[in-house]
């Protein structure tokens, strides 16, 4: 066969897209449009990598802010949330073993979420509209430097991803919570203890009292703990979020009708506050709690055995979703009006806790790994191995910044950038992901299909892996030596770096394109095409007898 | 008295080590894992998880203890409204543009107590000083509408540059003050922060 024909048909026939369930299907959809929005990331990402090498001649100072601006939020919002959102909207139903709440309201909250990230990439492409995603006050409403048709643009995209949030939000809550026709009312109360993890704290305790554990088998496992517990975090930062751009779209108004208010009507730092407490619920609370809970699904299903030290898991969730309402003072350690006490207290003692939290995920995983040996290097072990190497190297370079001694080194440096978050994003993060798709894969396509290439994999894997750490190690040497995070170099301070840190980012480019070719090559183009077509089995199928039959036995 | 640079070193070091460890264990890890054990007896106790939770409070708890000790400026910050400064250098930003109180460079005597309060007339900028070799010496946020006061004492030789720190649109991202701060009078020369 040619490659040709392999990329339209896929491998020995591809994906059979008409037996799937049409909860089958939107997860599908979520996963290859995500993964559509993280190679426009990733392409973004190497046009301003190629640009620090040197100034690219179509790429003026406002076109590269510009490309800052939206390439965060076509890969945190257009990948990786929709990879998330859609993983976890099948997880739910699937193990709760119920129906999902809404199949309408999950095909809605895709494609808001896309449109959405496509307005924000507009903005930024067309009008060059670059607050960067941070919006310090009062730079999204300046405007003698940007365009208000970019600016209405920019905010329209952003509500409309956090309008698909919240439909994502309302269906897991509603999966969780209904009962389905014709079966048993489901009690709420005990529901609501096990989703904050309540129930495995009681267990501790009356176990520390020698008693019997509060309850056995809590209603909710822990990966439907942690889903629950990160969507708390991923209402309240919508909200924040959707407030911001309430604010700017107020001063578009005031710019245009001339409503005569001056923009430091608003105070800058009680903004920055509000801004770091609802954008720290994704970074230091979703993140990290969705990332926990996948890690230990990941776990179960690889070695088919219960997690080691269950209870404290379920009880260290509860730990960090409180602790991630408070830990955001360790962006403003450098903002000399914040007062020393919320630096002590919020950003380096609370901040300390999530060494603890993420320290143990860490332990709690590898140990549940190790306890079944032997293991197969299975695809999905690889990646879930990078993913928890990845925040390995993250976390401990969070902890250091989150420092009053080091931040007034580092902050705003490439060392964030690099040895912080784009190894937390690219290598912890992505890397999760790309084990999850790697054990869903056969689950959602009801074992139709065989992966093309295992060679391709492994490249994916390794360029990925090195490329990712790569990347950010140079960066962060970069950041160490005093290279800035937002600022243009003209005289070649930093050139050296640059290039190694150019190569890495090409082998995560080039990654990314043999992972969708080998993809693209196991289901064939037809069977992409397929998903996106009606399902013609009934909508509370979640995934076919026949193909469950099949997995079990 | 330590400098930044050498904080920045410090750092570098500690920080790949720690790296090429936690690679090389989880490298450990995946090779281990798919090997059949001898015995299915674990030392992976309920006890080793609490050792390891103790570890990481430490770990966490230290780390600020560590640099409380270590470097000199955290105490500068935390005590900053008690300790009187020598000199005080006041500087507005507006427009992309620092303005300085008087002709730069500024002279500096080493040793002397500086404070420098930065206020911005429009957006949210950074102040940064840098020695020649382009590492950095501190720096802070500027916030619109507020005082932005940080105090240091230079223990280092040498002429210093400012860039701002924070990004404020396109417009302020090449914001640079050249040879904006001389320092003089220490017998330690300009601290190289460990690539040259
Ligand atoms: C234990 C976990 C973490 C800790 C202790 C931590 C700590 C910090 C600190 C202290 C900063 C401020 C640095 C500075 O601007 O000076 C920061 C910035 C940042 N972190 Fe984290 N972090 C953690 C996890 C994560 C994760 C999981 C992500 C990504 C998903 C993330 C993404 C970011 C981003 C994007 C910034 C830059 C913010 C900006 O634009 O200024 N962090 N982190
Ligand atoms: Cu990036
Ligand atoms: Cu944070």
């Amino acid at each position: 066969m040619s490659i040709k024909d392999i990329l339209i048909n896929g491998n020995n026939g591809g994906l059979d897209h008409e037996g799937l369930s049409p909860l089958q299907k939107i997860t599908l959809r979520f996963v290859v449009v995500g993964l559509i929005f993280y190679g426009v990331a990733a392409i973004e990402g190497m046009l301003m990598r190629g640009q620090e090498i040197t100034p690219l001649p179509f790429i003026d100072d406002s076109h590269f802010f510009a490309i800052m601006t939206v390439h965060p939020i076509v890969g945190i919002f257009g990948s990786t949330y929709l990879l998330v959102f859609g993983a976890f909207l099948f997880l739910v139903p699937y193990l709760m073993k119920k129906p999902i709440f809404s199949i309408g309201l999950a095909n809605f909250t895709w494609i808001i979420m896309s449109v959405g990230t496509v307005l924000v990439w507009l903005s930024g492409f067309v009008y060059h509209y670059a607050p960067l995603y941070t919006i310090y006050w009062p730079l999204p409403a300046d405007f003698t430097q940007f365009s208000v048709v970019g600016a209405v643009m920019f905010v329209v995209g952003i509500a409309f991803i956090m309008i698909g949030t919240l439909a994502f939000i309302v269906n897991i809550y509603g999966t969780v919570f209904y009962t389905p026709k014709g079966q048993k009312k489901q009690p709420i109360k005990p529901l609501l203890m096990s989703a904050f993890g309540i129930d495995g704290f009681l267990n501790i305790v009356n176990k520390i009292r020698g008693k019997e554990p509060y309850v056995k088998e809590p209603p909710l496992s822990l990966p439907i703990v942690a889903i629950f517990r990160g969507t708390v975090d991923t209402f309240l930062d919508a909200l924040v979020i959707l407030g911001a751009g309430l604010l700017i779209l107020f001063f578009i108004g005031n710019h245009v009708f001339q409503w005569g208010l001056h923009y430091h009507s608003v105070d800058a730092l009680l903004y920055k506050n509000i801004f770091w407490w609802g954008l720290d619920l994704i970074a230091d609370g979703l993140v990290l709690i969705y990332v926990a809970g996948t890690w230990y699904l990941l776990a179960m299903l690889i070695t088919g055995r219960n997690l080691f030290m269950q209870n404290i898991a379920r009880a260290a969730l509860l730990l960090e979703l409180i602790v991630s309402w408070a830990v955001w003072s360790h962006h403003l350690l450098s903002d000399q009006p914040q007062p020393e006490i919320m630096k002590l207290a919020s950003g380096e003692m609370i901040t300390a806790f999530e060494l603890i939290t993420q320290g143990l995920a860490f332990f709690i995983t590898l140990t549940t790994l190790w306890l079944a040996r032997p293991l197969k290097m299975t695809n999905e072990l690889k990646f879930l191995l990078g993913g928890l190497l990845g925040f390995a190297l993250a976390v401990p370079a969070g902890i250091i910044q989150a420092d009053l001694g080091m931040n007034r080194i580092l902050h705003n440096t490439q060392w964030v950038a690099g040895a912080h978050f784009h190894v937390a994003i690219l290598v912890g993060l992505t890397m999760t992901l790309y084990s999850a798709i790697y054990i869903l894969f056969p689950i959602l396509t009801n074992n139709s299909v065989k992966l093309f290439s295992q060679r391709l994999a492994n490249w994916h894997f390794w360029l990925h892996l090195l490329g990712g750490i790569g990347m950010g190690a140079f960066m962060g040497m970069a950041g160490i030596d005093g290279m800035l995070r937002r600022h243009v170099y003209t005289e070649g301070e930093f050139l050296g770096y640059m290039i190694l840190a150019g190569i890495c980012g090409a082998m995560i480019l080039a990654a990314w394109f043999i992972f969708m070719f080998n993809i693209i090559a196991t289901i064939g183009l037809k069977g992409l095409i397929g998903i996106f077509k009606p399902s013609q089995l009934k909508k509370d199928v979640i995934v076919p007898e026949t193909a469950a039959a099949v997995q079990k036995g | 008295m330590t400098t930044s640079a050498e904080v920045l070193f410090a750092l570098k070091v500690v920080y790949t080590i720690y790296a090429f460890a936690i690679m090389s264990l989880i490298g450990w890890f995946a090779y281990r894992v798919t090997k059949k054990p001898e015995t299915y007896k674990t030392w992976l106790t309920p006890k080793v998880f609490y050792t390891y939770l103790g570890i990481l409070v430490v770990v966490g708890v230290g780390i600020h203890i560590l640099t409380y000790n270590k470097i000199p400026w955290v105490a500068w910050e935390l005590k900053k409204h008690k300790i009187p400064a020598d000199k005080e250098i006041n500087i507005t930003v507006k427009n992309h543009e620092f303005i300085f109180p008087e002709q730069t460079p500024i002279n500096i005597k080493c040793g002397e107590v500086v404070k420098f309060n930065v206020v911005s007339e429009d957006l949210t900028y950074g102040f940064g000083l840098f020695r020649p070799d382009h590492s950095m010496v501190f720096q802070m946020q500027v916030v619109p509408g507020h005082n932005n006061e940080l105090l240091w004492q230079f223990h280092e030789e040498g002429t210093f540059y400012v860039l701002s720190t924070e990004y404020s649109g396109p417009k302020g991202a090449r914001m640079k003050v050249p040879e904006a701060f001389k320092v003089v009078g220490c017998n330690k020369q300009v601290s190289m922060e460990g690539r040259k």
